[in-house]
């Protein structure tokens, strides 16, 4: 039973299986766990970027492809929900209709980047998806009559959603029963879902084509795979999922602009996340995830404090400026490629992998 | 760069582009202006990315970071210039000049010592690893746009040209900016400069024959490696020249110029062929001329224009309009 939901990949290391089923656990509960608005909206963050760092990581873990252009996708995603909303208003099939246009739009936008790019060589897709993603960012931020430009959308969703919506007037353990309640297990179910999703597209054949490509193009192609088809498919699917990340960016915060879910800044968090998390392990995803937006949400505070604390030297005191924080996201990740290219994962599985004999 | 003379067909482009905007323009003043405006962007781009398409080619080695020395470049350039308030501001072109030079000649010394570091720390430990070099390129930059914020602030700065160079002259009925014509100018003398020194020198010999095919090279007794370090010290001091004119150009400059510029440097070293120096100044002025003819016509879309030029240009030839590098 176990076996078919994981699809067979295990995570092969008894630390590591503690650690995922506490994030499990932890996230299943953590309106209750962990009271209070701000942690409930770092939860959902958690569940959201989960599902876009996973669906990075099939491309570029799983692939071997680089791709700067997966906030596009992502965005393309929230803007979907946030622009359909707007327009027919807070209603059910105002939301389904935003996620199937965005799916259809980086349906085909990947599938049209991806064949144009891939079948020239890989390298050209990094380029590529830059120079696409940095065109849409502008394109974005100008069409402001639909996009509302700089300032973003803010919108309303189907009442159930909202959090005005009480569905028992006392508290459980402490927690309104509402419906923003109700939008953050919606959030939980279909995170668990797509994490699910993923490790079977990477557990089967197909995924089993995609890392023989990743270690060797070239004899994956003399075997009679075509490399261009498996790549382009697994950008198409890795553009996809990210997509339904997008939708549920937006559905939690019922607000898109290009700050939230386009910029550049995001698609940094996303790359240092998976390689601390650990490249071509989809679980990676979930622990890097963890690990990064509860630093992100409580660490900036703490840069803030001992800024302050160096006041005295000007130059430290700007170095460890809040703003500067993505100055020490970047020197964590060049380090983090450098001394810890298997991530997380990667490490609790060695050690597991290394101790196994000596215990038989 | 005997394959320039024999391959005529993307040379006739640059011309064919610029014809066939024409109509689109319609006053032939406007076009006049656009298309200096467009060569003067197309020979600063072309100075930038000459640099990358020549690492590319000789080590394989794809640098996402190269828009760091750009706007290292410019930043130098607006402290210097900055404190050479007298010469700037004096209406004779000669004395802007001689604030002018020593803001470039820094500007590329300061990029070339970052450039030597950059290569050292970052670059070298990841030859031949692709994925690597791209994610580890990436955060350099991250890490180098961080510390020009940590250093002249986050903020925007004016970049005022200097009196002698403002203005423009009149060519008939169309207007053309001086700095332009100086930005054209120099990039030919860039140009030139480097296509003396592959064609003549023995570097250049040396150079060129490593991007065809490195280990012959090496097998014959060079150290190609040391002949990289020296090619991307130079792409990295022609990227600050390239920052500090992009600069000039924009009279302004943020941290973020980098970023922006690299998009642009990555079409056209994908249009030029990578490891081909005339391929990105074909490239170069084609993305500056579509640039400023998509501007003009159709600012919304102007860098989506670039992407199409590119498309088209695959299409034609998927390598690029001269491939050189056999891989």
């Amino acid at each position: 039973m176990l076996n078919r939901i994981l699809s067979n990949d295990f995570p092969r290391s008894l630390v590591l299986a503690l650690v995922l089923a506490a994030v499990l656990l932890g996230l299943a509960f953590a309106p209750f766990l962990f009271p209070g608005v701000k942690a409930l909206s770092v939860a959902a963050k958690i569940l959201i970027f989960i599902v876009l760092v996973a669906s990075f990581d099939l491309l570029l873990g799983y692939t071997g492809i680089v791709s700067f252009a997966h906030t596009m996708f992502f965005g393309i995603g929230a803007y979907g929900v946030a622009i359909a909303s707007t327009a027919l208003g807070p209603t059910w099939t105002a939301l389904g209709t935003g996620v199937a246009v965005a799916l259809g739009l980086s349906l085909l936008l990947s599938l049209v980047i991806g064949l144009f790019s891939l079948r020239v060589r890989a390298i050209f897709f990094a380029m590529i998806t830059l120079a696409v993603a940095a065109a849409f960012q502008t394109l974005a931020s100008q069409m402001s009559e639909i996009t509302g430009g700089e300032d973003g959308l803010t919108f309303k969703l189907p009442a159930l959603l909202s959090p005005g919506t009480v569905f028992r007037e006392e508290p459980l353990l402490g927690v309104s029963l509402d419906g923003r309640l109700l939008t953050y297990y919606g959030l939980f179910v279909l995170t668990v879902v797509l994490m699910l999703a993923l490790l079977r597209v990477v557990n089967s054949p197909f995924g089993r084509v995609l890392q023989a490509i990743r270690e060797n193009e070239f004899r994956a192609e003399a075997i009679g795979y075509r490399v261009v088809v498996y790549r382009t498919t697994s950008a198409v699917l890795s553009a996809l999922f990210a997509t339904l990340a997008g939708a549920m960016l937006a559905t939690w915060l019922r607000y898109n602009g290009p700050d939230t879910s386009l910029s550049f800044e995001i698609m940094m968090d996303v790359l240092l996340i998976v390689v601390i998390g650990g490249m071509g392990t989809i679980y990676g995803s979930a622990i890097g995830a963890v690990i990064f937006v509860v630093a992100q949400s409580y660490l900036q505070d703490l840069l803030r404090l001992a800024s302050e604390a160096a006041a005295a030297v000007p130059l430290l005191a700007a170095l460890l400026s809040p703003d500067r924080w993505l100055l020490w996201l970047g020197l964590l990740f060049v380090l983090s490629v450098y001394y810890f290219p298997t991530g997380v994962v990667g490490r609790l599985r060695e050690r597991a992998l290394r101790q196994r004999p000596a215990r038989a | 760069m005997k394959a320039l003379e024999l391959d005529w067909k993307p040379l006739a482009l640059v011309p064919l582009l610029a014809l066939a905007a024409l109509p689109a323009v319609g006053s032939g003043s406007t076009w006049v202006t656009l298309t200096v405006a467009g060569l003067a962007m197309g020979m600063i781009i072309f100075i930038i990315a000459s640099g990358l398409t020549l690492v590319f080619g000789l080590m394989d080695v794809l640098n996402f970071g190269h828009g760091v020395f750009i706007a290292l470049g410019a930043f130098v350039a607006t402290s210097v210039l900055g404190a050479m308030g007298d010469w700037t501001g004096s209406a004779e072109l000669w004395r802007n000049l001689v604030a002018v030079v020593p803001a470039m000649v820094i500007a590329m010394a300061v990029a070339a010592a970052v450039g030597l570091a950059f290569e050292r720390f970052i670059v070298r430990p990841v030859y031949g690893q692709h994925l690597k070099q791209i994610l580890i390129t990436m955060g350099g930059m991250i890490i180098g746009e961080e510390l020009i914020k940590v250093i002249w602030g986050p903020l925007q700065i004016a970049l005022p040209l200097p009196e002698g160079m403002r203005g423009s002259l009149l060519l008939g009925d169309a207007s053309v900016e001086k700095y332009r014509l100086i930005a054209v100018v120099v990039g030919l003398l860039v140009f030139g400069l480097q296509i003396w020194t592959l064609s003549r020198t023995k570097i250049g010999l040396l150079i060129r024959a490593g991007v065809q095919d490195r280990e012959m090279v090496e097998s014959l007794g060079y150290r190609i490696r040391r002949l990289f370090v020296g090619v991307f010290v130079v792409g990295s001091a022609l990227a600050g020249l390239g920052g500090v004119m992009w600069g000039l150009y924009q009279q302004n400059v943020v941290p973020q110029m980098g970023a922006q510029v690299n998009v642009l440097i990555f079409i056209v070293i994908i249009i030029g062929g990578l490891g081909s120096t005339g391929g990105a100044l074909i490239g170069a002025l084609l993305v500056g001329l579509m640039a400023n003819y998509t501007g003009f016509l159709a600012p919304k879309v102007a860098l989506f224009s670039n992407i199409a030029l590119m498309v088209a240009v695959l299409l034609w030839r998927p390598q690029g309009v001269y491939p050189v590098a056999n891989r």
